[in-house]
């Protein structure tokens, strides 16, 4: 054996060596996931997923998933920011609703306090209205903005949310202004597709899978959806190809709390790498119908960064927000 | 009759051994965790769904129904006797099944809220089998305004009932009003009386203010008494079981409770909680004997009892056919459904009948099981009252904290369930009625965020009341309501001068 295969051997060991124990080191990583809302939600479903798939593809040892309720998260983000300073085990589900709560709610707390860690999951919003409704496509409803914005009723979550927002950049996009947009915000999915299937209102606007059943049904017309581009399982083009400025997306993350240091940020990044790779949790994204949207590292801190700023402007320009 | 055959189908799913083992664990579930104040239905499912993700669809859902309908039953055992409601839809239970339950009358009070829920609960789910495509229809053409509108009737229909001042009434809800409006406006997204408290952002949880005004307001104001006036708590007066009589004044109250209770919960913003406001505010007035409300009437326990069992069969309408949930078990057997990839909503009848009428079949199966497990029971329950008044408050105490606790793990929510609890000792002490505080705080945000709604929909224009044909009638049955009674002593007088 020559000097130099010796060489490759012994670095090839080491290697193996270290992957050994990067390996057995995630094994033993306990982690504690917080869903910053009640049991049953969106952020407590991402949670109790991750839990089941880290757990049953041993990428940890254990994961425990607590809940923080209240104020659209800014509970349990203060929670992580307070009491949980530097521990590298600690996790938070998040996701683009809490950027609009924390700055509705007025928090002392702001997500540039925490360390962001990955972007999981992603929903497109859809736009829908009766399937009795003149209007057909985005363009007509764009006009039928443009014309008078107070007298296109919208549907949707609770306001400031992600549903808000993508009402007013719709009119915004359609040239109309989007403070004068008549948004009616109802509590939960439930009582809004009612007000829609009811005719109500003008048009609803949601994650699409609130409506995909009744679309499909033919009791909805669906507009289109906030992606870039027209999406495998829907027949219509996204509101974008048909020529409304207009992209947005209701995701979700995992932040960490502040203080922890650059090992424990690669451990926890390494995890979530791995967790997204895992045939488990692909399954998961399948049954519940979430898109892949994995992001980690610094390119998730930009989007982060980019969406705060970006909800900001929107949230001051409905009035929600006074800057 | 294709709803019988396919009933007949669904019979035949739900009573395979595996199903019928999913049902009884379902129903025992729900009825341990309905007994605990705040742990309501909805945590258990949220709790239960990932463990259930290897099981067979069928047989999880039909598990997750019984943890509904078991729920409802344990909610109204701790309101009857510790005068506990476990959720808000029990409350008017507690008014006077806690009564009868302190004059010794706790068993046929037990047993007239265990049949009449199962009365209620079979009737409703056969009207799910049978009427749900008509029903539906009728509640998506509900508007804001026209929920508005019921708003109206039951404010009025239930101010009616408050004690015997107007006064002291008006005065408590008033304060329910107030207590509503605490948090972050549906409809600004502003925050309003929550002083910076981020907790308080997120409404006043119906459970602990009726869990602090009900039972610690009583633990306190009983502790007060002691030395003054010892009340007698009788354990067990007469029979444990219901009289001829108690037979005959309660049949009538389940078949209005259910004609109250059915009908609203399958309206998409319905709730259990109005029907059972509307039976006990109906039944108080229809009674022969108006003198033992206060004091205990059977009516006054049978009525909401079946009106909320009935709503609860009522929310599986619009879940079912539309895919809405109503409430937050609905929006947790939404969540069971999708967990298995399947959506309900129009599709699911024709998709998955198996599916659909298994379940509606267990619905029966669940009440049946309900009824045989708790009426047994009832016995046994009535001696928790036998226990020394110290220790039986003290318990409570410790219960209603637990309760409070594990719904929302917070030291705000504590602070508040005290600061009720004080409250509801000095309205007790001061002679004001409580529960109008609750109706207030459950009906005024509801009423508000849909008159707002309603507002904006119409462009600010008031017309969109009167315009709406729903809307109009109920309102025209709420001014008659509110007129009819000073009309009819009028005519009363008149009578009496005539003689």
């Amino acid at each position: 054996m020559s000097q130099y295969r010796k060489g490759l051997w012994r670095s090839a060991l080491a290697a193996a060596a270290v992957a050994g124990f990067v390996t057995s080191a995630a094994a033993q990583m306990e982690l504690k996931i917080m869903a910053p809302a009640a049991p049953g939600g969106g952020w407590d479903q991402t949670a109790r997923s991750m839990q089941q798939a880290l757990t049953q593809s041993g990428i940890a040892k254990s994961a425990q998933v607590t809940n923080v309720p209240g104020a659209g998260g800014s509970i349990g983000i203060a929670q992580l920011v307070n009491n949980s300073k530097g521990d590298g085990n600690q996790l938070m589900v998040m996701g683009y609703v809490m950027v609009g709560a924390l700055l509705t709610n007025k928090s002392p707390i702001t997500l540039e306090q925490t360390t962001p860690i990955a972007r999981l999951t992603t929903e497109y919003e859809a736009i829908v209205v009766p399937a009795n409704s003149p209007i057909k496509n985005a363009k007509e409803l764009a006009e039928a903005i443009k014309a008078d914005p107070a007298k296109v009723t919208w549907a949707g979550g609770s306001a400031g949310g992600v549903d808000h927002i993508a009402a007013a950049l719709f009119a915004k996009a359609a040239g109309a202004d989007p403070t004068k947009i008549n948004y009616i915000p109802f509590s939960g999915g439930g009582e809004a597709l009612a007000a829609i299937l009811g005719g109500k209102v003008t048009a609803g606007i949601s994650g699409y899978g609130e409506f995909e059943s009744q679309v499909k049904a033919g009791k909805l017309r669906l507009i289109g959806l906030t992606s870039a581009t027209k999406t495998p399982n829907v027949d219509v083009p996204s509101i974008k190809e048909q020529g409304v400025d207009l992209e947005i997306a209701n995701w979700r993350a995992v932040v960490a709390p502040p203080g922890i240091s650059a090992d424990q940020k690669k451990a926890l990044t390494d995890a979530m790498d791995k967790l997204a790779q895992s045939k488990e949790w692909q399954e998961i994204l399948k049954t519940k119908g979430w898109e892949n949207a994995y992001v980690s590292g610094d390119a998730f801190a930009k989007i982060l960064a980019e969406e705060q700023a970006r909800t900001k402007d929107v949230l001051t320009a409905v009035g929600l927000v006074k800057s | 009759m294709e709803a019988f055959t396919s009933l007949a189908s669904g019979l035949a799913v739900a009573i395979q051994p595996m199903n019928m083992l999913f049902a009884l664990i379902g129903v025992l579930l729900g009825t341990a965790v309905g007994v605990l104040p705040g742990i309501g239905p909805a945590l258990t499912v949220a709790l239960l769904l990932p463990i259930t993700f290897k099981l067979d669809p069928a047989g999880s859902i039909i598990m997750f129904a019984g943890i509904y309908y078991g729920g409802m039953y344990g909610g109204s055992t701790t309101a009857i006797l510790i005068n506990t409601p476990g959720e808000s839809a029990s409350m008017a239970t507690a008014l006077e099944g806690n009564l009868m339950a302190k004059s010794g009358r706790g068993g046929p009070a037990l047993a007239t809220s265990a049949i009449g829920s199962f009365v209620a609960g079979t009737i409703a789910t056969l009207g799910l089998t049978l009427l749900s495509p008509y029903l539906v229809d009728i509640a998506v053409s509900f508007g804001p305004e026209d929920y508005f509108a019921l708003m109206v009737v039951a404010f009025v229909t239930v101010s009616a009932t408050f004690g015997d001042s107007p006064v002291r009434g008006l005065t408590s809800l008033f304060i329910g009003l107030t207590l509503g409006l605490v948090g972050i406006d549906i409809l600004s997204g502003q925050s309003r009386l929550s002083f910076g408290i981020p907790e308080l952002y997120d409404n006043i949880e119906v459970t602990t203010l009726a869990v602090g005004l009900f039972a610690v307001g009583e633990a306190l104001y009983v502790a007060s008494r002691r030395h003054v006036h010892e009340e007698k708590l009788e354990a067990v007066r007469g029979s444990l079981w219901m009289t001829k009589d108690d037979w005959k004044r309660s049949w009538k109250p389940w078949l209005r409770g259910t004609a109250f209770g059915f009908p609203i919960g399958a309206l998409p913003a319905g709730g259990a909680e109005i029907p059972t406001f509307l039976s006990y505010s109906t039944e108080k007035r229809l009674t022969k004997h108006p003198e033992e409300f206060g004091r205990g009437a059977i009516e006054g326990v049978a009525g909401p009892e079946a009106a909320n069992n009935a709503a609860a069969a009522g929310t599986l309408v619009p879940l079912l056919t539309l895919g809405l949930p109503t409430s937050a078990t609905a929006a947790m057997l939404l969540a069971g459904f999708q967990q298995y990839g399947l959506n309900p909503g129009p599709l699911l009848f024709a998709e998955r009948p198996d599916l659909v009428w298994g379940l509606i079949a267990s619905l029966f199966i669940a009440n049946g099981m309900l009824l045989v497990l708790n009426l047994p029971l009832v016995g046994l329950w009535v001696r928790l009252l036998a226990i020394p008044q110290p220790w039986l408050y003290a318990g409570i105490l410790v219960f209603a904290t637990m309760g409070t606790i594990a719904a929302n793990p917070s030291p705000v929510e504590l602070v508040m369930l005290g600061v009720f609890g004080v409250l509801g000792f000095l309205m007790r002490r001061f002679d004001f009625p409580i529960a109008p505080v609750v109706v207030g705080l459950i009906l005024g945000p509801i009423a508000e965020s849909q008159l707002r709604r309603a507002l904006s929909i119409s462009l600010g224009d008031p017309m969109v009341l009167l315009q709406s044909p729903i809307s109009a009638t109920l309102l025209v049955i709420a001014l008659f309501a509110l007129v009819a009674p000073f009309v009819l002593k009028g005519m009363g007088r008149f009578k009496a001068v005539e003689d």
